[in-house]
């Protein structure tokens, strides 16, 4: 896609705004790069994801940045959500005055914005008028409720509460009626896994209703962010979710690279994409060895954890780290390829080529298995849609997107990218998906080695601009992450809010389980696995 | 000479609360053969009973004095009914006392007070196993009875003994009822034990779980009573398949050579059993429980139908 043919929707939504009487403020191309910006009244808020949503735009996320008090003016919250259409990017910024920071929902019209809106009231006190679900979110019992922990007087160190109190009432919505029963399952689990609580209604075995309860690993990785230079801010990005690291610091350091004009060496993005192909690889592997463990088949699940460990032994070897942790720094890479493990990765990749077609024929073609994953945890293409579900989960179920293809950053404007769709929506197509993806990215992986330019594999991070912000968006492999970070005066973090993809992947978990039986919930979740981390920030 | 049947019977009970470990250890073993991997050592079972043997007991605040009384209930009645079973002998005292139809009440007996106790604590996860276990043994009992009374209708005589020896004395005859009765109680076995495809015995998924879910509360002396019970009812299990179906090689009388001939017989015949189970295991995912009905109606479809051509095609014959 060249340049002329991008936002080529822009003007048309301009004009229906305008046929709304929304009155754009600010019309800004760079403000919020790679998204076209428009500030906007905050009354018009909610009609402007309106007539988004009635041009079959995406949302992509919304967060909130309480300003500093700078001079005369009043302290005030920045919001922000980000549309997306056809691979282009639309940033609506709002502010609302701290002393009343009262804003429309754009919940009722985008749902999966429903516990990020949530999310935002919890942080930063913006209160978001006719919200469907007016519970807390994010916070549990950790800090008092007229407490906003990212606002700028609420202390970086955080506040003591000696011990956190247990969060017993939180008000769970209950169903009612004769034979219908409750199961509280975590947040402790069984298995080595993340905190999560989840409430089943369920009558005989049949789930009436799934309802999440996360937060159990709030980190406060937002308020961390303030005030870091931009190593640290990479490091911290590299910790959001381990699982993502490659993808998360690789969309913090895009962002500020985006906000400082840094022109990043070609060695160092094809190095980048080598590592997330490489991150793909070995996250795909083990959920479809454990998505096969679920209904018991144990053969896949050892067969695709040996393949991983090996795979991840060689990134420790190459890069110093089994999850490539801190390998992406802003402006470049920390880590070159010698000749040597240029050789030695062209053999893996031959190697597991070899180990996984032999395995992936074995698990589409089982008869066994076909009969636990066919038509099991279908979320339909619509309900995909409506939550802005992106990655395996959003194309298992139809949707074709994948940032890499759409919106593609360097590398992958230079590599083809192919998307992997089903239509199905079921757990065996996202089974399917991934090792579609994991066949993709073997295949990119040559190619990348094949063109890896010679040079460079860092540049130094010119200073920014005060107040200078700027968007990473990047294809992690559990989809679409975007990333909002912005300087302050002095260079340093003011804001950073990574926007997992699981925070839509999540809402579709409780509605794929609707119409099955409760021991089917294991592999539906693993089949969706939607980062705790991630989404607690 | 009653002292010496006796004394063997409770020696050959001994033994088989001493085999049951072993069993898992081997089915373990060949599990991780055929994945690629080593797999801990045969005997880890073993160490795994001494360690929550001395481990401490916990008990939920919310249980009965019923949770702590039913993992002896439970281990006493599967051993006491696997002390009726002709392991390497026999005609032992015990299995006089004992036919078949008590060894089923025995384990009936053992599902009750399991079932009791997954319920006790009140967790939702015990409930949910017991109902499903409750689910379970209403559809495989019937057909375990049937396939047994198959077996019993050739030796007229509801022992299991009788029916061995009726068996061996007839030599190798190859009678359709018989193998309808074998393929109805390998399904039964793998279903009363909690195999796969029925159930996981390796899953930490409790939402998933049958039989974990009812001890998901028990820990220490109790775990380990409960986990031994469920490798002795296996044991149990395996020595019915193989020594009703197999039964050369048991010992027929009480010398020392034909004892010590029927102990190598089992244990090879167990081995055997032991690595198909590991294979199928290996070969197959678990199916949905709603599934699980039937295939037990599978297995009781084949247990009449082995009633059945015992009627038409063998009696009289």
């Amino acid at each position: 896609m060249n340049q002329a043919d991008r936002l080529d929707w822009l003007s048309d939504y301009l004009a229906r705004l305008e046929v709304g009487q929304v009155v754009v403020h600010s019309n800004d191309a760079q403000g919020l790069a790679p998204a076209h910006r428009l500030t906007l009244a905050p009354e018009h808020w909610a009609l402007a994801a309106h007539v988004a949503a009635e041009m079959g735009m995406r949302h992509a996320g919304l967060w909130a940045d309480p300003l500093d008090a700078e001079g005369d003016d009043e302290p005030a919250i920045r919001v922000y959500a980000c549309l997306e259409l056809h691979g282009d990017y639309l940033a609506l910024e709002t502010h609302v005055p701290l002393s009343q920071p009262l804003l429309e929902s754009q919940t009722p019209i985008f749902s999966g914005l429903d516990r990020l809106e949530r999310h935002a009231h919890d942080l930063t006190g913006v209160i978001v008028a006719n919200h469907p679900d007016d519970r807390r979110w994010t916070r549990h019992q950790a800090w008092p409720a007229d407490r906003f922990p990212l606002r700028h007087d609420f202390p970086l160190a955080g506040e003591s509460v000696k011990r956190t109190p247990a969060d017993v009432e939180y008000p769970f919505v209950r169903v009612q009626g004769a034979g219908v029963y409750e199961i509280p399952v975590g947040p402790v689990h069984a298995g080595i896994i993340e905190p999560g609580h989840f409430r089943f209604q369920a009558m005989g075995e049949d789930v009436l209703r799934l309802e999440e309860r996360l937060g159990y690993v709030h980190k406060g990785i937002e308020k961390l962010g303030v005030g870091r230079d931009p190593a640290g801010l990479a490091r911290l990005a590299g910790r959001v979710s381990g699982d993502s690291t490659v993808a998360h610091a690789w969309a913090a350091c895009q962002a500020m690279e985006r906000a400082t004009g840094c022109r990043v060496p070609p060695r160092a993005l094809s190095l980048r994409a080598l590592l997330a192909e490489r991150e793909r690889i070995a996250n795909h592997l083990g959920d479809i060895g454990a998505i096969c463990n679920d209904v018991g088949f144990a053969f896949a699940h050892v067969q695709c954890a040996r393949l991983r460990e090996q795979w991840q032994r060689r990134s420790r070897e190459l890069f110093g780290h089994r999850f490539m942790m801190d390998t992406i720094i802003p402006g470049g890479v920390a880590h070159d390829l010698s000749a040597a493990a240029f050789h030695a990765l062209r053999l893996d990749h031959a190697a597991l080529h070899r180990a996984v077609e032999p395995l992936f024929d074995v698990i589409e073609d089982h008869s066994s298995l076909d009969d636990r994953l066919d038509n099991t945890g279908i979320l339909s293409r619509v309900d995909a849609l409506a939550l802005g579900c992106t990655g395996y989960v959003g194309k298992a179920s139809g949707i074709d997107f994948d940032v890499r293809h759409h919106s593609p950053y360097p590398p992958y404007d230079s590599v083809r990218v192919e998307v992997p769709v089903q239509t199905e929506g079921d757990v065996a197509a996202r089974v399917r998906v991934r090792m579609a993806e994991v066949r993709g990215s073997l295949w990119m992986l040559d190619r990348l080695l094949d063109a890896l330019p010679e040079g460079e594999i860092a540049a130094p991070l010119p200073s920014p601009a005060p107040g200078a912000m700027a968007l990473g968006l990047i294809e992690g492999w559990r989809g679409e992450i975007l990333c909002f970070v912005r300087f302050d005066a002095a260079g340093h973090i003011a804001r950073y809010f990574p926007r997992d993809p699981s925070w839509f992947t999540w809402p579709a978990l409780e509605r794929l389980i609707l119409g099955n039986i409760v021991p089917d919930f294991p592999v539906c979740n693993k089949s969706v696995n939607g980062s705790y981390a991630g989404q607690d920030l | 000479m009653i002292i010496v049947t006796w004394l063997i019977a409770f020696i050959q009970a001994l033994l088989i609360a001493a085999l049951a470990p072993l069993l898992i250890g081997w089915v373990r073993k060949v599990k991780a053969w055929l994945q690629n991997r080593r797999g801990p050592s045969l005997l880890q079972p073993y160490a795994d009973l001494r360690k929550l043997l001395v481990k401490e007991i916990r008990v939920p605040h919310t249980a009965s004095p019923l949770f702590r009384a039913s993992p002896y209930i439970v281990f006493v009645a599967i051993w006491l009914a696997a002390a009726t079973i002709p392991l390497v002998a026999l005609d032992l005292p015990t299995s006089r006392i004992a036919d078949i139809i008590v060894l089923v009440g025995l384990l009936a007996l053992a599902r009750f007070f399991l079932a009791l106790a997954g319920m006790d604590a009140g967790t939702a996860f015990g409930g949910m196993g017991a109902s499903r276990e409750m689910l379970i043994s209403a559809l495989a009992e019937p057909a375990m009875l049937v396939a047994v009374f198959t077996l019993a209708m050739t030796a007229h005589s509801t022992s299991l003994v009788s029916v061995i020896d009726h068996h061996l004395t007839d030599g190798f005859l190859l009678r359709p009822s018989y193998l309808f009765a074998l393929g109805a109680l390998l399904l039964v076995a793998l279903a009363e034990c909690g195999r796969i495809p029925v159930d996981n015995p390796a899953t930490h998924l409790e939402l998933t779980m049958i039989h974990e879910a009812m001890l998901l509360e028990y820990a220490g002396r109790h775990l380990a009573l409960m986990e031994w019970a469920a490798w002795i009812k296996l044991l149990l299990y395996g020595v019915i398949i193989a020594n009703l179906f197999f039964p050369w090689g048991v010992a027929q009388d009480f010398s020392p050579l034909a004892l010590g001939l029927g102990l190598a017989a089992v244990l090879f015949k167990l081995m055997i059993l032991g690595a198909v189970l590991a294979v199928s295991e290996t070969a197959l995912a678990k199916m949905r429980l709603f599934r699980v009905p039937a295939f037990l109606n599978l297995a009781l479809l084949l247990a009449l139908l082995g009633l059945l051509s015992h009627v038409i095609l063998e009696v009289g014959a």
